[in-house]
Parts: structure tokens; C-alpha cells; sequence
């Protein structure tokens, strides 16, 4: 199961709060975020490397990013 | 890994070309500790334009048209340039306001409040702390569910209007037409030279763009969610500053005689905070709004604006500080805009 979070439109820091909140309580694998400019998509990358998740740019569509972050196989991260 | 060293390379250097401008400026003509201020640079324009008829304060800022250009420029040249907005227009714009009221009653925006600390003068550090508590408050909003209404994507001409109207500053500046004023005292009456101005504007509205610049979100972040990327670009400011007041013998220690300041702790904490709390709900600080207004964003355009309007009314109702002191005015106006902002923190969700 993949949650899905949709930010298409919100203003910082919305996209990595509400990305990070997903991730807190993640009880599955992976969360897609979906955002529209490249600021948001750079702040992602920057959260999961902080949190030491897998970050991977799934598509983009005219201006829209879809974004995958997930929890490395095998590894909890701690922080 | 790489486009993200990338980026703070650039938080670093946008930091250091903008403490090393603050300084430089100074010494080419910008009143001192005040090469650059998004707040003062706002309000001069806005008493230029006559929205305002404090004679000391009216000149066209060029650095203001040069980072609103500089952003628009490069974010062209990047496809970056998009017209979006339509997200709680009122809001934002009476933000921008209070946030412009919050600046005047200290003296100074982010930029300013390290400059001033850069320049020796310690009045800044209740204005810091006030800053840092603002955005404490700003992020615990954050943490309930605060959030102003989505976006949209709008035609093209709506991200256009704000550097047009940049463009059309810069032709009064230049013409010179007799309906602007221009201060021939004052604070506004020192400036560097046009051109120098406006291209130290443009690169930093340039870079700002690129390294998405904010000095909001290096504390925020920090808060929020322990990341200090943006924390770099703070302290080289500072940092770079200092170095370049020290080295032009610009550095002044103490909390008297400090220019275009004064030392009243507890207001100039509480203005700072207005700044820190309004720029953390409207999602970045002053020169941010600039930077994304150049990028399309009407949102930020319409926060621009709040913010002129609001230092208009600054001097109008005599809301602003000087050096001799701050106004009973401007101590109510300051307690209503933090009220608002708490209202606004606390009344917007999504639904």
C-alpha cells in the first residue's frame, strides 16, 4: 500500500511537513507526494536524505512532480 | 546528493554576496547599516509613488526593482517562470501589511536585522529574538494544520504584472517625472548610484531565485523539522557583513547612537516577532515574497503590494519608529497585528 499526498498548490513548508508527517506515522512502504514547483521537490530531496529514506523522482507532467520517498529495506533509520 | 550539495552551495554563496552588498553599499552611498532592507527599500518607494508624504523617506529603490527583475530573468531562463496564485488573497495581503508594520516599528527586515548586528549594533539582538520567537509561534500554527488555500495555476499575464510594474519603477526612477518624489534629506536622500544598485539587486534577486533563498525558513526549518540547509545562508550573511563593515570601518559596537535605530528592547523584540510570525504563515520572509512575486507567483505579488500599502500607512498614521523612539501608534498597531496574526493562525485550516 502506497499513501498518496497531494500538494499541488500549497505554499512552503506545507509539501514537507505534510511528507514527513506521512512518514512519521508511516505504517506502509511508501508515500507519493505530488507537488508543482521545483522548490518543493528540492525540499523532499533534502528531508529524506536527512532522514536517510530513498527519494526517486517518478514522473514529471507539464509542471507536476511525483515524488516516491521510501524506508530503506532492512534498516530502521534512527535520528 | 549532488544537485543538493549543489543547492547549499548556493544558500552559502547567496549569503555571502548579500553581507558582502550590505556592507559595499553602505560605502557607496546607502544610508549606514541599511545597503539593503526590504522594509525601508519598500517604504521609500511607496513614499516616492506619494502613498506616503514623509519627505525623508521617498526614493525608488533600485535594488527592490533589481530583485524582483533578477529572479524573473533567471527563472525565465530556467523555465521556473509560472503564474500561479488565488490562495487567500486578503489574507496574505493583510499580512504583508501587519509584517510591514512589525519591520517599521523595529527598523528593518531580516536583511536589516543582520546587517545592523553586522554593523556593531546590538538593538538587533531583542529584534533576533523577537524574529525567533515569531517563527516558534508561526511553526506551532503550522504543527495544528495551518494552511491558507490552495493555489492555482493562472494565465500568464497575471505572473507578469509584478515585473512590469518593477520595469515601469525603474523608467520613474530614470525619468525622473516631477509627479514622484524624491527625498533630498533624510535617510532616502543617501544612495548608491543607480546602476550599482540596481545591478547588485539583480544578482542577488538572481541567486535568491536559485538557492530559494529564505530567511524564514532557516529558522523554521530548523524548528521544524532539524534541517539547517537554509541556517547557512543566515549566518553568512552576518558573518560576511561583519567582515565587510570591519574591514570598510563601518563596525560600530553598542546600543547608542546606532543609525536609523533605537533601543527601545521590548518593541523592538515585539516588532520582529510580528515579522517572524506573519512571514512564517504567509511561507517565507520579505525578500522571499520579492523572489517568488519575479517567479510568477501572485500570491507573493499581492503580499508585495500589502507590504507597501502597509508601510504607506506606517507614516501616515505614524506607526514607525525613529531614531528618537517609537510611537504609541505604532505600539497599537503592532499588538493588533499579532492578534490578527494568531486569529489568521488559528482560523485557517483546510477544509
Amino acid at each position: 500500500m502506497m499513501i498518496e499526498i497531494d500538494c499541488r498548490g500549497l505554499a512552503c513548508p506545507q509539501p514537507v511537513l505534510r511528507a514527513k508527517k506521512a512518514l512519521d506515522n508511516m505504517q506502509e512502504e511508501e508515500v507519493l507526494v505530488i507537488v508543482d514547483n521545483p522548490a518543493a521537490k528540492e525540499n523532499l530531496e533534502r528531508l529524506a536524505n536527512f532522514l536517510n529514506y530513498i527519494f526517486k523522482l517518478e514522473k514529471k507532467e507539464d509542471n507536476n512532480y511525483y515524488i516516491i520517498i521510501k524506508k530503506p529495506k532492512g534498516n530502521e533509520y534512527s535520528t | 546528493m549532488n544537485t543538493l550539495r549543489k543547492f547549499s552551495g548556493m544558500v552559502l554563496l547567496t549569503g555571502i554576496v548579500v553581507g558582502v552588498l550590505g556592507g559595499l553599499l553602505v560605502k557607496l552611498g546607502n544610508p549606514p547599516n541599511m545597503g539593503i532592507c526590504v522594509a525601508c527599500f519598500l517604504r521609500d518607494t511607496a513614499g516616492a509613488l506619494g502613498l506616503h508624504r514623509a519627505s525623508v523617506v521617498q526614493y525608488i529603490r533600485p535594488e527592490i526593482i533589481g530583485f524582483v527583475l533578477g529572479a524573473f530573468l533567471v527563472s525565465l531562463l530556467k523555465g521556473e517562470f509560472r503564474s500561479q496564485g488565488g490562495s487567500s488573497t486578503v489574507i496574505r495581503f493583510s499580512l504583508g501589511a501587519f509584517l510591514m508594520i512589525g519591520a517599521l516599528m523595529f527598523l528593518g527586515c531580516p536583511i536589516r536585522m543582520l546587517l545592523r548586528l553586522g554593523g556593531g549594533d546590538l538593538n538587533a539582538l531583542p529584534g533576533l529574538a523577537g524574529f525567533i520567537s515569531g517563527i516558534w509561534i508561526g511553526v506551532l500554527f503550522l504543527k495544528r494544520g495551518f494552511v491558507l488555500s490552495r493555489a492555482t495555476s493562472l494565465s500568464k499575464a497575471n505572473g507578469l504584472i509584478m515585473p512590469t510594474f518593477m520595469f515601469g519603477l525603474l523608467i520613474l526612477l530614470l525619468v525622473r517625472p516631477g509627479f514622484i518624489f524624491f527625498s533630498s534629506k533624510g535617510s532616502a536622500s543617501q544612495h548608491a548610484p543607480i546602476l550599482i544598485s540596481f545591478i547588485a539587486g539583480l544578482i542577488i534577486g538572481g541567486l535568491a531565485q536559485r538557492a530559494r533563498f529564505c530567511f524564514v525558513a532557516g529558522v523554521r526549518d530548523i524548528i521544524l523539522i532539524k534541517n539547517p540547509h537554509l541556517l547557512i545562508g543566515f549566518v553568512a550573511v552576518l558573518l560576511f557583513a561583519t567582515i565587510t563593515n570591519l574591514t570598510l570601518g563601518q563596525f560600530h559596537l553598542g546600543f547608542l547612537n546606532q543609525p536609523v535605530a533605537h533601543n527601545d528592547y521590548i518593541w523592538n523584540y515585539l516588532g520582529m516577532l510580528l515579522v517572524g510570525l506573519a512571514a512564517t504563515l504567509l511561507g517565507g520572509c520579505p525578500l522571499r515574497q520579492l523572489i517568488l512575486a519575479g517567479e510568477g507567483n501572485s500570491d507573493s505579488a499581492i503580499t508585495v503590494l500589502g507590504m507597501l500599502i502597509g508601510s504607506a500607512f506606517c507614516h501616515n498614521f505614524f506607526l514607525a519608529s525613529g531614531v528618537e523612539g517609537v510611537t504609541l501608534n505604532g505600539k497599537i498597531a503592532v499588538t493588533l497585528g499579532i492578534l490578527f496574526c494568531f486569529i489568521t493562525g488559528l482560523g485557517n485550516r483546510e477544509v
